[in-house]
């Protein structure tokens, strides 16, 4: 079995998030990037899979060479080998052609990627994947198993979840529940040793479109302060939720 | 042209996120010239789209359209976008919107933008606001394509009613072939999900373990809310895993979201940014809560919330 995981390079979740260039750009300053939750989620998952069912992961993502070192760390974590498609990420529909065109030349049984990013929040790219591939496609993926070329896995619905069959080549969107928080691997000296050596390829991107451009960022307004109701006056709030807020 | 909005229902009723997107369907048509198409499937009753402007609602009839597939449900919707010279599409934000909105995308060369939160402020070039960072930024993005997909965040246009007598018809679509089989379906029946509520109420470490959580339960019950917790509240197991608000959990968009025993870390502040009206109840006034909530209470909840429900059945009654 061959996977595909597709990682992204996100801001570290306790970021300061500010705009520079006139609020076009992202602002980089001393924030630290990390692997993007749902995506080490997924990865994890792919490690579980090449440990017990001898599968062989590969990580992928498209970015420059900044994004290397958190490939390193996925490579650390336990996949074997990584590309970087050399390309800036301009929208998520770009990104997901790069996928597709890496998933045709490596023909993955599973083609793993978070349901979103915590950056852009797009979540679409594993599913424009899948379409573009014509791949089976699972969301929202809480947990999964491959048994005989067939994957068994659920996937988180509103209110409750929901139990699906799928022969493979399979696109999952990944986050919390396809393992726990608590199963998340921390390289050690040895995986991070072993990482130098293992193979990380870098390659063009091939042509393609983004379909969308990004103008501008704004920060939300400024809230203003909090209003304090003493814990012995209970029918203030109730009334300043009724009458003020009027929400209940 | 027209517009086309996917309305959601379920059990023969719609959701309420289908009101929505069918209001900002409305606004976008008015503001484009066009018509307003809304798609149901297995749905006979489309009567109560009469409300919000709807002109055409075609249902979508045959087998396949009696359990949710987002491939099958994607190739519909598509079929009948191209059918009637669809160029803007609007979805929810709901989990089933979200998964078919890719495939969809595809389908219609077209390009998708989620997480929107107000109507365009240009249609040529399609021009949207939308959420990022999760929920700590805006964007504004500006698409390419002639055809745009459209996903609505919830709470964030609201439901605006407008009169219509729609034309109702049904049409059987080619069915999309999938070796995908839905085998069992678990869902919690009689409470609200996060998703649908009005008012969420949260629970933090604060609580100090699950057998306290009747209290939480109560208030809900009596707001009509759905419960949420924080991220080590569903890690101890003390909550079940999709109750989770945050960065790394749910999103939640509520008109009021109560957080009791909550601390306000910056990840779960970014799941409740979109939230109209914040309420904290924490011990320590120096809980960062408070620098993000609307109203706060600094005191205990084991006396708090006892207090507060009482008030609030005596509330409702009056
Ligand atoms: C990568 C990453 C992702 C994360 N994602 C999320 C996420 O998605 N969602 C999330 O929630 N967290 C997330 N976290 C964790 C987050 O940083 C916090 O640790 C967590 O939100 C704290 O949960 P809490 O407020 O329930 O607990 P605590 O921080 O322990 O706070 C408990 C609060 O209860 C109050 N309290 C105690 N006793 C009482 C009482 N009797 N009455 C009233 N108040 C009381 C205390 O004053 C305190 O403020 C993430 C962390 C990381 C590193």
């Amino acid at each position: 079995m061959k996977i595909l995981v597709c990682i992204s390079n996100v801001p570290d979740t306790t970021s300061k998030i500010n705009f520079v260039e006139s609020d076009t750009k992202f602002d980089t300053q001393g924030v630290q990037f990390i692997i993007n939750p749902n995506d080490e989620f997924g990865l994890t998952r792919a490690v579980w899979l090449q440990q017990k069912q001898q599968a062989e992961v590969t990580v992928l993502t498209v970015g420059d060479i900044s994004c290397e070192p958190i490939l390193r760390k996925c490579l650390a974590i336990g996949a074997d080998k990584a590309i970087r498609v050399d390309a800036t990420a301009t929208d998520g529909f770009f990104v997901a052609k790069q996928i597709a065109s890496v998933c045709e030349k490596g023909s993955y049984d599973l083609v793993i990627a978070g349901r979103e990013s915590i950056d852009h929040n797009g979540s679409m790219v594993p599913g424009l994947v899948a379409g573009m591939l014509e791949y089976e496609y699972i969301t929202n993926c809480i947990s999964l198993e491959v048994e005989n070329g067939q994957a068994i896995a659920a996937r988180e619905i509103d209110g409750g979840k929901e139990i699906v069959t799928s022969e493979l080549p399979l696109v999952l969107g990944a986050q919390k529940g396809l393992v726990e928080e608590s199963d998340l691997i921390i390289p050690n000296m040895r995986g991070i040793m072993q990482a130098r050596k293992k193979p990380l390829d870098v390659i063009p991107p091939i042509d393609a479109v983004a379909s969308s451009k990004v103008t501008s960022f704004e920060k939300p307004a400024a809230k203003g302060a909090v209003k304090l109701v003493d814990a012995e006056d209970i029918d203030t709030l109730i009334d300043l939720l009724h009458n003020e807020a009027k929400v209940i | 042209m027209a517009v086309l909005t996917y309305t959601e229902s379920e059990n023969g009723s719609f959701k309420k996120s289908a009101f929505e997107v069918a209001s900002y369907g409305k606004a976008l048509a008015d503001q484009t010239g066009q018509k307003l198409v809304a798609v149901t499937f297995n749905q006979e009753d489309g009567s109560a789209l009469s409300a919000y402007g709807v002109d055409l609602v075609v249902n979508i009839t045959g087998g396949f359209s009696e359990t949710f597939s987002a491939k099958k449900f994607a190739a519909a919707i598509a079929q009948v976008a191209s059918e009637k010279e669809v160029n803007l599409v609007v979805i929810s934000s709901s989990a089933n919107s979200k998964y078919l909105a890719p495939l969809l995308a595809v389908k219609l060369t077209a390009a998708y933008t989620s997480n929107v939160v107000a109507l365009p402020s240009s249609t040529e070039p399609l021009t949207l606001k939308r959420s990022c960072y999760t929920s700590k930024a805006f964007s504004t993005v500006t698409s390419n394509q002639p055809i745009n997909i459209i996903g609505l965040s919830s709470n964030a246009f609201g439901i605006i009613e407008t009169q219509s007598t729609p034309e109702q018809t049904s049409m059987t679509t080619d069915e999309a072939s999938s070796s995908m089989v839905v085998s069992s379906v678990e869902k919690v029946t009689g409470t609200i999900t996060i998703a649908d509520a009005d008012i969420v109420v949260s629970g933090g470490r604060g609580l100090k373990g699950p057998e306290n959580w009747h209290l939480v339960e109560e208030l809900a019950s009596i707001l009509g809310a759905a419960t949420a917790c924080s991220k080590p509240v569903s890690d101890m197991g003390w909550r079940p895993h999709s109750e989770h608000v945050g960065q790394t959990g749910k999103p939640v968009a509520s008109n009021l979201y109560i957080a009791i025993g909550v601390s306000g870390a910056i990840q779960h502040l970014a799941g409740i940014n979109s939230c109209k009206v914040k309420v904290v109840i924490n011990i320590d006034p120096e809980a960062p809560f408070f620098k993000a909530a609307d109203y706060g209470i600094v005191g205990d909840a084991f006396d708090v919330l006892p207090k507060l429900i009482e008030k609030l059945k005596t509330f409702k009654a009056a």
